[in-house]
């Protein structure tokens, strides 16, 4: 009996080690499939923006896998991902992202949800030497930290609103404008403040309010109290899908006059769709549209993505789930490159990426973020009560002339 | 420091008013908390969880087609009932307990409400509309929004009902009697069980009172309940427990000092202001107790 026992841990033993071997030493590469790994929220605070990453991924994946793969030396290869739910929780996304490169031996991520998360992971990738292409974190502070293996398809946050205030400048005769802002103390929301503050210096424009909002904050009363005594040019507001909300409920409840108000976060908010007519005249930053006339072999245009998107999960596509998509067209296209799967073949591969996808064009500068492609500004517009939103710069990609200045509320409707 | 307040005073006004009205919210929120404290000796970490939850019960109703005010009618019945099964199902087992066992569970609550709301309702932030309008004042110097002024009255309506309740009813004499003296009601006939169940539903109920009106005023997440939580436990350590009036007032006060902060120091010490305040009046209170020499170690 005794000896049964020990056969069989024996035998147990060496089957896992077996496993383990056979997992850590070919889990990059297993069989037909290349596995990539990535940390995702899909429950907590981030579920529905993770699920929007999620979806984004996952569409590449299908639509690449159909097409015929990735072609590395002479072999045709099929992507596949392997998910964990982080709990929109950076301690847990980190843990996780540790697992994924010790445990289940992946040696190619993709990002997760956010900037926060996406800090949190970095330095383990980092560690690891594991090339990672992200699509969610835009925070101006991952750029800068040296990071060697972490590459991002998106603008960066400063560069979120600048544009917002060239074109006020612009409106303005070229002379400099008034600006009052309200942004989140959070990571995004000061990168974009900071963006804001190198703008106004190199227009010459004066930053009249400048309001810090707390996290838990969901009363603007006394920042709109202010710009309403101070009758800025243009009002400039940061605290992602809740501070957007926020922002338009109280700017019309309280009949708050400005000439231009910019935001971020519209679509994630859904603006024009929760508070209507009251959000038209809002100028947001957005990453992507599916109006824009980028293209590439994979989803022809932005509007046929947006069909195909719409036709696979029942919903409009947010650029989230764009620039998702487009994270896995740069892996296929530097694995092809490099022709290769050695971990730095692929990062110096990634490295030299110059492309153009259906989401934008895709060049990383020194730090890892994607310096070819600029942000683009669109404005909620309304039909009696059907709101959309429409591009308004650059004036490349325009579909809509810039409404200037924004009517009075006195004078709408 | 940025005194922009003192050049113009209709901002002092402005400044004023939505301080006041936002307070008279937070009181309706802190006198639950006062009332179940006082009564269980409960601190209920998720208070501000059933206030979201409220909240969600009427911004369903707006997705329904129902005028979201309706919710000051229906959240109420239903989170009274979600309040007496917590307690049956939790709170019972910790009433008599340390405090700190019954914040452990009151937390653990929070969590999986906050979880439970994110799974049906999603993680999106959420508005009802109301179309009350503006009032303004002043030659519109001075602008409150009606759905501020409505949530304002309803919550003394019901503040006012409830202190008659209490005095009134005999649930209410119970509910002060055990308060008092658990034991002693014990004695005297007082189901001092049914008493706690009861307390605890009156208390998420008018934590659904309060999430319809924030539904109209404010936003609505499944993870902004510990805010509210925070500044209904700050406004009851000011006010202390089962004293209406002074849970009223110190809800308005402190509602008038954030706005006040906020202007005179700047938004991003708004929150810090008001517990530079607590840690104040708590320290003073303890130095005055120390003076009459009723403070024993």
């Amino acid at each position: 009996m005794n000896k049964l026992v020990k056969l069989f841990i024996t035998s147990i033993s060496a089957i896992t080690l077996a496993l383990v071997s056979f997992t850590s030493s070919f889990a990059k590469v297993e069989g037909d499939y290349i596995v990539l790994g990535s940390a995702i929220s899909l429950t907590g605070k981030y579920s529905s923006n993770g699920v929007h990453t999620q979806n984004g991924y996952n569409m590449a994946v299908d639509r690449i896998n159909k097409m015929g793969g990735v072609e590395v030396q002479g072999k045709k290869y099929k992507f596949e991902i392997i998910y964990y739910d982080d709990e929109s929780n950076p301690k847990r996304a980190a843990q996780l992202a540790e697992r994924l490169i010790k445990q289940d031996g992946v040696h190619y991520m993709l990002g997760p949800y956010s900037s926060g998360l996406t800090k949190a992971i970095a330095p383990v990738t980092e560690k690891y030497k594991i090339p990672m292409v992200e699509a969610n974190g835009a925070s101006r502070s991952l750029f800068t930290k040296g990071y060697k293996y972490l590459f991002a398809v998106l603008s960066p946050a400063n560069q979120y609103l600048e544009v917002a205030i060239d074109l006020a400048v612009e409106k303005n005769g070229g002379k400099g404008v008034r600006i009052a802002q309200a942004f989140e103390q959070d990571a995004f929301s000061q990168d974009v403040r900071l963006g804001i503050l190198d703008a106004a210096k190199r227009t010459g424009s004066e930053i009249i309010i400048d309001d810090k909002l707390p996290k838990e904050l969901n009363d603007m009363a006394a920042t709109l109290a202010k710009v309403k005594a101070t009758k800025p040019d243009v009002l400039v507001v940061s605290g992602h899908t809740k501070g957007a909300l926020t922002a338009i409920r109280q700017i019309s409840e309280m009949k708050v006059d400005v000439p231009m108000l910019a935001m971020t976060h519209c679509d994630a908010a859904k603006l024009s769709k929760q508070h209507g007519k009251k959000s038209e005249y809002a100028l947001c930053a957005s990453q992507w549209h599916k109006n824009l006339s980028y293209k590439d072999k994979f989803f022809g245009g932005g509007k046929k993505y947006a069909r195909d998107f719409q036709k696979e999960f029942g919903y409009d596509p947010p650029y989230q789930s764009a620039e998702s998509s487009a994270a896995l067209l740069v892996f296929k296209d530097a694995f092809e490159r490099a022709n290769s799967f050695d971990r730095d073949a692929v990062r110096d591969a990634l490295v030299d990426t110059e492309m153009q996808t259906f989401y934008g064009n895709i060049k990383f500068g020194p730090g890892g973020q994607n310096i070819a492609k600029p942000m683009i500004l669109f404005q909620v517009r309304c039909k009696g009560d059907d709101c959309e939103n429409r591009v308004v710069a650059p004036t490349k990609w325009a579909s809509d002339k810039f409404y200037h200045p924004i009517p009075k509320w006195s004078e709408r409707s | 420091m940025d005194f922009l307040i003192f050049k113009a005073p209709m901002l002092m006004v402005q400044a004023s008013l939505d301080g006041i009205l936002l307070g008279i919210l937070f009181a309706l929120i802190a006198y639950g908390m006062a009332l179940q404290w006082g009564v269980m000796n409960i601190i209920n970490i998720a208070q501000g969880d059933l206030v979201i939850l409220g909240g969600y019960i009427a911004y369903t109703m707006y997705l329904a087609g129902i005028h979201p005010a309706w919710g000051v009618i229906v959240s109420p019945i239903i989170m009274y009932f979600v309040g007496v099964l917590l307690y049956k199902l939790v709170i019972n087992k910790v009433v008599d307990r340390d405090l700190f066992i019954s914040i452990l569970a009151t937390f653990g609550i929070a969590i999986v409400f906050q979880q439970l709301m994110n799974f049906i309702f999603g993680a999106d932030v959420v508005v009802a509309q109301s179309e009350y309008g503006t009032t303004m004042l002043f030659d519109n110097s001075v602008t409150l929004p009606n759905s501020k002024i409505f949530s304002a009255f309803i919550s003394v309506l019901y503040a006012v009902a409830l202190v008659i309740y209490m005095k009134k009813s005999r649930l209410g004499r119970a509910i002060r009697a055990t308060a008092q003296n658990a034991r002693a009601a014990k004695i005297l006939g007082v189901d001092t069980e049914k008493v706690y169940a009861a307390t605890f539903g009156i208390n998420a109920a008018l934590c659904g009172i309060a999430g319809a009106l924030i539904s109209i005023t404010l936003t609505l997440h499944p993870y902004v309940g510990l805010p509210y939580t925070v500044r209904s436990f700050m406004i009851v350590i000011v006010a202390g427990l089962g004293n209406l009036p002074a849970v009223a007032l110190s809800g308005m006060g402190l509602g008038l000092f954030e706005e006040f902060a906020d202007y005179i120091l700047g938004t991003e010490f708004r929150i810090g202001a008001v517990f530079m305040l607590l840690v104040f009046i708590l320290v003073y209170r303890r130095f005055k107790l120390s003076k009459k020499r009723e403070y024993l170690k």
